[in-house]
């Protein structure tokens, strides 16, 4: 089975419904070391990204992350927006007019999305940002991509999530939680949590078909 | 002639600190001057669409603009903005690691000499050194 673009269009619905779910609980994260805003933020990005796509005709996955970025890069004030933004836009970008891909394929077009948020942010892995989720799950995803692609996503799934808890104890390097130095310490990145929802979003739409 | 664009989470900021620029530099109308601030709806934040608008807007009238941002993501907006722009255009665009109100103020200076886009990048970086007191 494929990744199809009725998928990431699925997935984007879902990672709306996560957002507006778990807002209050990324906003308290961030308040712990930023500065309160990043399930605002996330979920006015969504929200006005399934405005822009529900009920829109895309042929390809170019066509759907093109509008996704450039929704979130303008809608939303905080970091998260150009962040975000580039990520999509990347991954689109990546896998262009296709409308079907193989985990492998996702996993490159995910390494184009992560890349492009290491350059912007110049930002990498253990600096306490959405990249230590994002990273590892790049990692599971490409190393087991040619086996059970299910597995592979799932595999994802679970590396994120110790991605995430791996941020408690990190010295944040980048973004507004650099500010506090050692205060950083202890508490769990807000964006790599979001970023999190977004892989198991994206697992969630394939194995529903 | 050089442009020069003020980006700061306020829009209220962006326009204050863009007219000091102008005013105070004395380049008056000579140098395009912009400020670009607040969320798309103006509220406090920054919005890569605006950036990109401004840019795109101030671009065809000068030779290059040195953008001057304040903290946080006015900086990633305005990468990602320029990320944009075609690579002829995003070549004739530099970031300011200058202060925010001072940078703009020195850049616009330079610029009003008709300096070119390295000669007022380095102007405003220079204004980190201005001295107000000793402490
Ligand atoms: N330079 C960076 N590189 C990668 N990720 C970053 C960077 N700066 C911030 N982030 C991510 O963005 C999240 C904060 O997003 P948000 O609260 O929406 O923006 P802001 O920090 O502007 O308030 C952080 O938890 C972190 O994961
Ligand atoms: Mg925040």
């Amino acid at each position: 089975m494929a990744f199809t673009v009725k998928m990431a269009i699925a997935a984007m619905e879902k990672f709306n419904a996560v957002i507006e779910e778990k807002k209050e609980y990324l906003t308290d994260l961030d308040s712990a070391i930023g500065d309160a805003d990043h399930g605002i933020n996330m979920n006015r990005g969504m929200k006005r990204i399934m405005e822009k796509v529900r009920g829109k005709e895309y042929a390809d996955f170019g066509g759907i992350f093109r509008d996704v970025a450039m929704t979130i890069m303008s809608v939303v004030g905080g970091s998260a927006g150009p962040l975000y933004g580039t990520f999509f836009m990347k991954f689109g970008q990546k896998l262009g007019t296709k409308s079907e891909a193989s985990a492998g394929e996702m996993a490159d077009a995910l390494q184009e999305g992560l890349a492009g948020v290491m350059s912007l942010g110049k930002s990498a892995p253990g600096d306490k940002t959405m990249v230590d989720s994002l990273e590892p799950a790049l990692r599971a995803l490409k190393e087991s991509a040619d086996g059970d692609e299910a597995a592979a996503w799932n595999k994802a799934v679970a590396e994120a999530e110790k991605g995430v808890e791996a941020t408690i104890p990190m010295l944040a390097r980048r973004g507004r939680s650099s500010y506090l130095g050692e205060r950083s310490i202890g508490h769990q990145d807000p964006g790599a949590t979001s970023s999190l929802y977004l892989i198991s979003c994206f697992r969630d739409a394939f194995l529903e078909g | 002639m050089i442009g020069i664009m003020v980006v700061s989470h306020s829009a209220d900021a962006a326009k204050g600190i863009r007219d000091i620029a102008a005013g105070m530099s004395g380049a008056g109308d000579d140098v395009p001057i912009v400020g670009v601030g607040g969320n798309d709806t103006g509220g406090l934040g920054v919005s890569v669409g605006k950036i990109f608008d401004a840019l795109s807007e101030i671009l065809p009238k000068s030779d290059g603009v040195l953008i001057v941002p304040d903290l946080g993501s006015s900086i990633l907006s305005s990468r990602t903005a320029v990320g944009l722009l075609p690579p002829e255009d995003a070549a004739r665009v530099i970031i300011s690691d200058a202060p925010i109100l001072e940078g703009a103020m020195m850049a616009a200076v330079e610029a009003s000499g008709g300096s070119d886009l390295a000669a007022v990048a380095n102007s405003a970086k220079e204004a980190r050194d201005l001295q107000k007191s000793d402490h």
